[in-house]
C-alpha cells in the first residue's frame, strides 16, 4: 500500500511536470504578452525595459527555469489585467466553478444510473429505447446551445429564472456557497441542468452497457437459480458489477465537466474560474492562463488517483499494487 | 451487390429503425453540403446580395415572416437557411478532414508503437496517457488560444486531440496479431516489416476504427462548434454552425431567438444522425455483443 | 415402460420443446424430450456438447432467456406443471425445491459479493430463520461439503478460493435449502482431474444424506456411469435411448450410444478398439428428415434417411430410437 502511494505520487508529479513543459511551450509560442503591461504610446526603450522585467530576454531554457522555480516556490505570477496575483484570482473564482459541477455531477448521477440500468436491463422495451434515443441526443447536442435555448424559454420568454449571475451566497467556512439561498439555487439550476446532459448521456450509456454486459454472466443465471427476485438480482448482484467500468469513467467525465465549465460559464456569466479563463484568453493574460491550467492539471491528477482507490474499494479483486 | 443485400448486415440494417434514420440524416447532410449553393439564391459571403431592409425577419410561420427567408434572417439580412447551408460545408469540412488526419496519423503511430516496441512505443504511448487524461475540449482550447483562429489551425488542434485513441486501438490489435502464428511465420519467412504491417496487420487491425472515425466527426464537429462559440475557432470570414450560433447568441436576449437556434438545430441533426449510425456500426461490427 | 413412475415420479417431463429463434434459423435444442425422475434416483443426461442437454436444465427452472423459449410441453413437479406456472411460483420452486450447480464454478459466484452473503441469500429467500440462525446454518453446510474454518470462510470472497472449492461452495449453495431435486450441469467438466473424483463423491454423499434426486447433465459416460440409477441419452435435442444404468451401459441397444461407450477409454478390457464415433453434430438449424444420427451411423440403411425412428421398447427394459438396434453383445 505504502509502496504503491509512493508509486503513484512520483507518476503524479511526473505528469505535472511534463504538462508544465507544454503549458510553457505553448505560451511562449503565444503572441508577444510584453504589450500586455506596457501603455499603447511605450518607447521603445520602455518596451526593453518591460520584457526585462517579464525575463523575456532570456534563452527558452533559463525562462523554463525560472518558470519552474517560481511555481514550486508558489509564486505563479501577477495577472497582466487585474495587477492581482494570478493563483488568488483563480481561487477567488474557484468555488463557484466547484459548485457548479458538484451540482451538475449529482444530477447526472441521480438522473443517469436509474435510466441506464432500466434500459440495460429491459433493452428491448419501448421505455428503453426512448431513454437510449433521448440519450444519444443528450451526446450530439451542443451544451452551449443549449444553455442558450434555456436562457431564451426560461429567462427571456418565460422569465422564471435569471439569465445569468451567480444570486446571493452565504459564507461557510470561510466559502462563498450559492447553494444554502433560495436565490443562489435560482441561478445556479440552469448553468447545472445545462452542463450536466452531456454527462448524464455518457454515464447512462455507460450504466446500460454495464447492466447488459452483466446480465450475460453466469453469476446472474445462478442467482435466480437460487430463487432470487429479477429486481433482487438487477440491483444486488448486477448493479455493482456494472458500475465498475461506470467508476472508471467517472474521473475523466469530472474533468470533462470542470473543462465545459468553461463554455457554460462564459453563457451564464457564472463568475467561477472558466470564466475567467476564456477571459483572460481573449486578453492574453498569459499567468491566469498557465495557473489555471496548472491547476486543473492536478485536480485532474489527483480525481484520478482518488477514483484508482474507490476502484479497490468496490471490487475486491483488485489490490494496489 | 446480392451478397451484400442478402447479408446479415444489411438484414440487420433494413431491421435498425436507428441505422436508417441515421444514415438518412447523413445523407441528406452530405446532399446539402455538396448542393448547398445550388439550394438558395442568397450567398451570404457575398455582401452585395444583402439587404439591410431585410434584417431580422423571423421565420415564415410568424408575424413579419418573409417567404424568400423560411428560416428568418439575421443582423445583416442574410438569410439563416442559406447561412446554415453554407456553414454546414465548413463544419462538415472540417470534421471529415480532421478525422482523417487523426485516424491517419494515429494508425501509423500505433502501428508503430505496437510493431517496433520498445522506447518507441512507451514514448507513445506515455504521450497518449498524459492527453487521455485531460478533456479533448480543454486540450483543443489551449491550442487555439495559443495559435489564435482559423480553418487550418481549428484543423491542427482537431488532429492533436483526435490521433490518441487511433494510436491505442492499432496499438492493442497490433500487439495481439503479431502474436498470431502467420505473422511469426512470414517474419521468420524474411518478409520486410512494410510487408507485413500492410499484408497481414493493417487489414485485420481497421474494421474498430471505422466505428471510431465515424463517431469522431460527430464530435469534432461538437467541439469545433465549441471553439468557434467561444471565439477561437474558426473566423468570422468563414462562419460554421457554431459561429452562427454565437452570433446569434449576441441578439437573443432582445428575443431574437430564430438567428441561432436553426444553426444549433442543424448541429444536432447530423450529430445525431451520425452517433446513431456509429451505435448501429459497433453493434454490428462487435462481434462479441452477439 | 419404466416402473411404475407415475406414483413415485418427483419429476415428470413430457415432450419438451424448447426453440431458439435466431437469425439464421429456428435452432430446436431441445426437440420433444420426455423422462421421469423418481425421489432419491439419479439420473443422467447424456450427449455430445450442443446436444440441448444444458437447455433441458435451464428449461425445468424456467431460466431459458430470450431469444429461447419453451414451445411446448409438461414439466411436472410433483404433479404441478412448471411450463405453465407463473414467475412467482417458479421462483418459490427455483434454490427451495429445484436447485442447480453450474459448469464454471470460476463464474457462477458473483465476484463482489462474500461467499457467505451467497449463501445467506438463499436462506434469506427461502427460511424465515433468523440472522444468527442462517449464520450457523451457513457454517455448517460450508463444513459439510469439507470446507474448514467455514466461520472465517464465510467472510472472503470467489476470488480468494481455488476452483475445486469453489464448486464446493456452489454446491453448499445449492444443498442449503433442501431442494428435492438437484439438476448438475457438467459440474466437474472445469475441474482438476484430481478434483473432480472428490467433487462427485460429494455431491453423491449429500444426496444420499438428505434424500434427494439429481439430474447429472454431462458428456461423460464414465462420470454417469458411477453416480447414476438410470441414464438418458440426448442427440439432436432428442432422446436417443434411455434405461437403467448398468444395462445401458453393458448393452446399448442405439449405435449412438454404444458409440459413446466404444470412446471411453479404460471401460471395457478392449483397449484396442477405443474408438470415435466418426463425424460430428449436425447443424442443428436444418436437420434433415428421418434419423438424425443416420450420417454418422455405420448401421444406417435407406429407411432411416426416411423414417425419424420412434422410442420403442428394446431388450432389457431400455428404450431406444433406431430402425436397426443392436442386439446385447453385438458390437458396430
Amino acid at each position: 500500500m505504502f509502496g504503491y502511494l509512493i508509486k503513484r505520487l512520483i507518476q503524479m508529479l511526473l505528469v505535472l511536470w511534463v504538462v508544465s513543459v507544454i503549458v510553457f511551450l505553448m505560451m511562449s509560442f503565444t503572441g508577444d504578452p510584453v504589450f500586455m503591461v506596457v501603455p499603447i504610446d511605450a518607447t521603445d526603450a520602455e518596451i526593453a525595459q518591460a520584457r526585462r522585467l517579464l525575463g523575456l530576454d532570456q534563452s527558452l531554457l533559463v525562462q523554463y527555469w525560472k518558470f519552474l522555480t517560481s511555481l514550486l516556490q508558489g509564486d505563479f505570477g501577477r495577472s497582466y489585467v487585474f495587477r492581482q496575483p494570478a493563483m488568488t484570482l483563480i481561487l477567488e473564482r474557484m468555488p463557484a466553478t466547484v459548485e457548479m459541477v458538484l451540482v451538475a455531477m449529482a444530477l447526472a448521477v441521480v438522473v443517469a444510473i436509474p435510466l441506464g440500468v432500466y434500459a440495460g436491463a429491459n433493452p428491448n422495451s419501448r421505455l428503453s429505447r426512448i431513454i437510449m434515443a433521448s440519450s444519444l441526443l443528450g451526446i450530439s447536442l451542443p451544451g452551449f446551445w443549449v444553455g442558450m435555448v434555456l436562457i431564451y424559454l426560461f429567462a427571456v420568454h418565460w422569465g422564471v429564472f435569471p439569465s445569468s449571475g451567480r444570486g446571493d451566497t452565504a459564507e461557510i467556512f470561510g466559502l462563498r456557497v450559492s447553494l444554502l439561498t433560495r436565490d443562489g439555487w435560482h441561478h445556479i439550476a440552469l448553468p447545472a441542468i445545462t452542463l450536466s446532459l452531456g454527462t448524464m448521456a455518457i454515464l447512462l450509456r455507460m450504466t446500460r452497457a454495464g447492466m447488459m454486459e452483466v446480465s450475460r454472466q453466469d453469476y446472474m443465471k445462478f442467482a435466480r437459480a437460487k430463487g432470487a427476485t429479477r429486481r433482487d438480482v438487477l440491483y444486488k448482484h448486477g448493479l455493482k458489477n456494472a458500475l465498475i467500468p461506470v467508476v472508471t469513467i467517472f474521473g475523466l467525465q469530472l474533468g470533462d465537466l470542470i473543462a465545459f465549465a468553461t463554455i457554460t460559464e462564459t453563457i451564464f456569466s457564472w463568475p467561477g474560474m472558466g470564466k475567467l479563463l476564456i477571459d483572460s484568453i481573449y486578453r492574453a493574460d498569459r499567468p491566469v492562463i498557465v495557473v489555471y491550467l496548472m491547476l486543473v492539471a492536478l485536480i485532474f491528477v489527483v480525481i484520478n488517483f482518488l477514483v484508482d482507490i474507490v476502484y479497490t474499494l468496490i471490487d475486491p479483486r483488485i489490490t494496489l499494487k | 451487390m446480392t451478397t451484400f443485400l442478402n447479408s446479415e448486415f444489411f438484414h440487420n440494417y433494413t431491421r435498425s429503425s436507428s441505422a436508417i434514420i441515421g444514415s438518412t440524416l447523413m445523407a441528406l447532410f452530405a446532399f446539402a453540403v455538396i448542393a448547398g449553393p445550388f439550394l438558395v439564391a442568397q450567398n451570404p459571403y457575398d455582401i452585395a446580395s444583402l439587404d439591410l431592409m431585410d434584417s431580422y425577419k423571423p421565420p415564415v410561420w410568424l408575424d413579419g415572416g418573409d417567404p424568400r427567408f423560411w428560416l428568418g434572417t439575421d443582423g445583416q439580412g442574410r438569410d439563416v437557411w442559406a447561412s446554415i447551408l453554407y456553414g454546414a460545408r465548413i463544419s462538415v469540412f472540417i470534421g471529415l478532414v480532421a478525422m482523417i488526419a487523426s485516424c491517419v496519423i494515429g494508425t501509423l503511430l500505433g502501428l508503430i508503437a505496437g510493431f517496433y516496441g520498445g522506447i518507441v512505443d512507451s514514448v507513445i504511448m506515455r504521450i497518449a496517457d498524459v492527453q487521455l487524461s485531460f478533456p479533448s475540449i480543454l486540450i483543443a482550447l489551449f491550442l487555439m488560444s495559443a495559435v489564435g483562429t482559423g480553418v487550418d489551425k481549428v484543423l491542427i488542434a482537431l488532429t492533436a486531440v483526435g490521433w490518441v485513441v487511433y494510436a491505442r486501438t492499432v496499438r492493442g490489435s497490433t500487439l495481439s496479431e503479431i502474436e498470431k502464428e502467420y505473422v511469426q511465420a512470414a517474419r521468420v519467412a524474411g518478409l520486410p516489416n512494410h510487408k507485413i504491417i500492410r499484408k497481414h496487420v493493417l487489414p485485420n487491425v481497421l474494421t474498430p476504427l471505422i466505428v471510431i472515425a465515424t463517431i469522431q466527426v460527430g464530435t469534432f464537429v461538437l467541439i469545433e462548434a465549441s471553439l468557434s462559440f467561444l471565439g477561437v475557432g474558426v473566423p468570422i470570414t468563414q462562419p460554421s454552425l457554431g459561429l452562427l450560433i454565437k452570433n446569434g447568441f449576441d441578439v437573443l436576449f432582445s428575443g431574437l431567438w430564430w438567428t441561432s437556434v436553426f444553426p444549433g438545430v442543424a448541429i444536432m441533426m447530423l450529430v445525431f444522425g451520425i452517433n446513431l449510425f456509429g451505435d448501429f456500426l459497433r453493434d454490428e461490427l462487435n462481434p462479441r455483443l452477439k | 415402460m419404466m416402473k411404475d413412475a407415475a406414483n413415485t415420479a418427483l419429476l415428470t417431463v413430457r415432450n419438451l420443446r424448447t426453440y431458439f429463434h435466431t437469425f439464421s434459423g429456428t435452432v430446436r435444442a431441445v426437440d420433444g424430450v420426455s423422462f421421469e425422475i423418481g425421489q432419491g434416483e439419479v439420473m443422467g443426461l447424456v450427449g455430445e456438447s450442443g446436444g440441448g442437454k444444458s437447455v433441458v436444465g435451464f428449461s425445468i427452472l424456467g431460466l431459458i432467456d430470450s431469444p429461447g423459449k419453451i414451445e411446448g410441453g409438461e414439466i411436472l413437479l410433483e404433479g404441478r406443471d412448471l411450463v405453465t406456472a407463473g414467475e412467482d411460483h417458479l421462483r418459490h420452486v427455483r434454490g427451495r425445491e429445484i436447485s442447480m450447480v453450474f459448469q464454471d464454478p470460476m463464474t457462477s459466484l458473483n465476484p463482489l459479493h462474500t461467499v457467505g452473503r451467497q449463501m445467506d441469500e438463499v436462506l434469506r429467500l427461502h427460511s424465515d430463520l433468523r440472522a444468527d440462525a442462517r449464520h450457523k446454518a451457513c457454517v455448517d453446510m460450508l463444513e459439510s461439503v469439507g470446507i474448514s474454518r467455514a466461520a472465517e470462510r464465510l467472510k472472503a470472497y470467489p476470488h480468494q478460493f481455488s476452483g475445486g472449492m469453489r464448486q464446493r461452495v456452489v454446491i453448499a449453495i445449492a444443498m442449503l435449502a433442501n431442494p428435492k431435486l438437484i439438476i448438475a450441469d457438467e459440474p466437474t467438466t472445469a475441474l482438476d482431474v484430481t478434483i473432480q473424483s472428490q467433487i462427485l463423491k460429494l455431491m453423491r454423499a449429500q444426496i444420499a444424506d438428505k434424500g434427494a434426486s439429481m439430474i447429472l447433465i454431462t458428456h461423460d459416460l464414465a462420470v454417469v456411469s458411477e453416480m447414476a440409477d438410470h441414464i438418458t441419452v440426448l442427440y439432436c435435442g432428442n432422446v436417443v435411448e434411455r434405461g437403467a444404468t448398468r444395462d445401458l451401459i453393458e448393452t446399448p441397444a442405439h449405435p449412438y450410444t454404444r458409440g459413446l461407450i466404444d470412446s471411453i477409454p479404460d471401460t471395457s478390457e478392449r483397449l484396442d478398439r477405443l474408438s470415435q464415433i466418426p463425424g460430428s453434430v449436425p447443424d442443428i438449424r436444418n436437420l434433415p428428415q428421418g434419423c438424425n444420427f443416420r450420417d454418422r451411423c455405420p448401421r444406417a440403411q435407406a429407411l432411416c434417411a426416411q423414417k425419424e425412428p420412434p422410442l420403442t421398447p428394446q431388450h432389457n427394459g431400455l428404450m431406444a430410437a433406431c430402425h436397426f438396434p443392436l442386439h446385447p453383445g453385438e458390437r458396430l
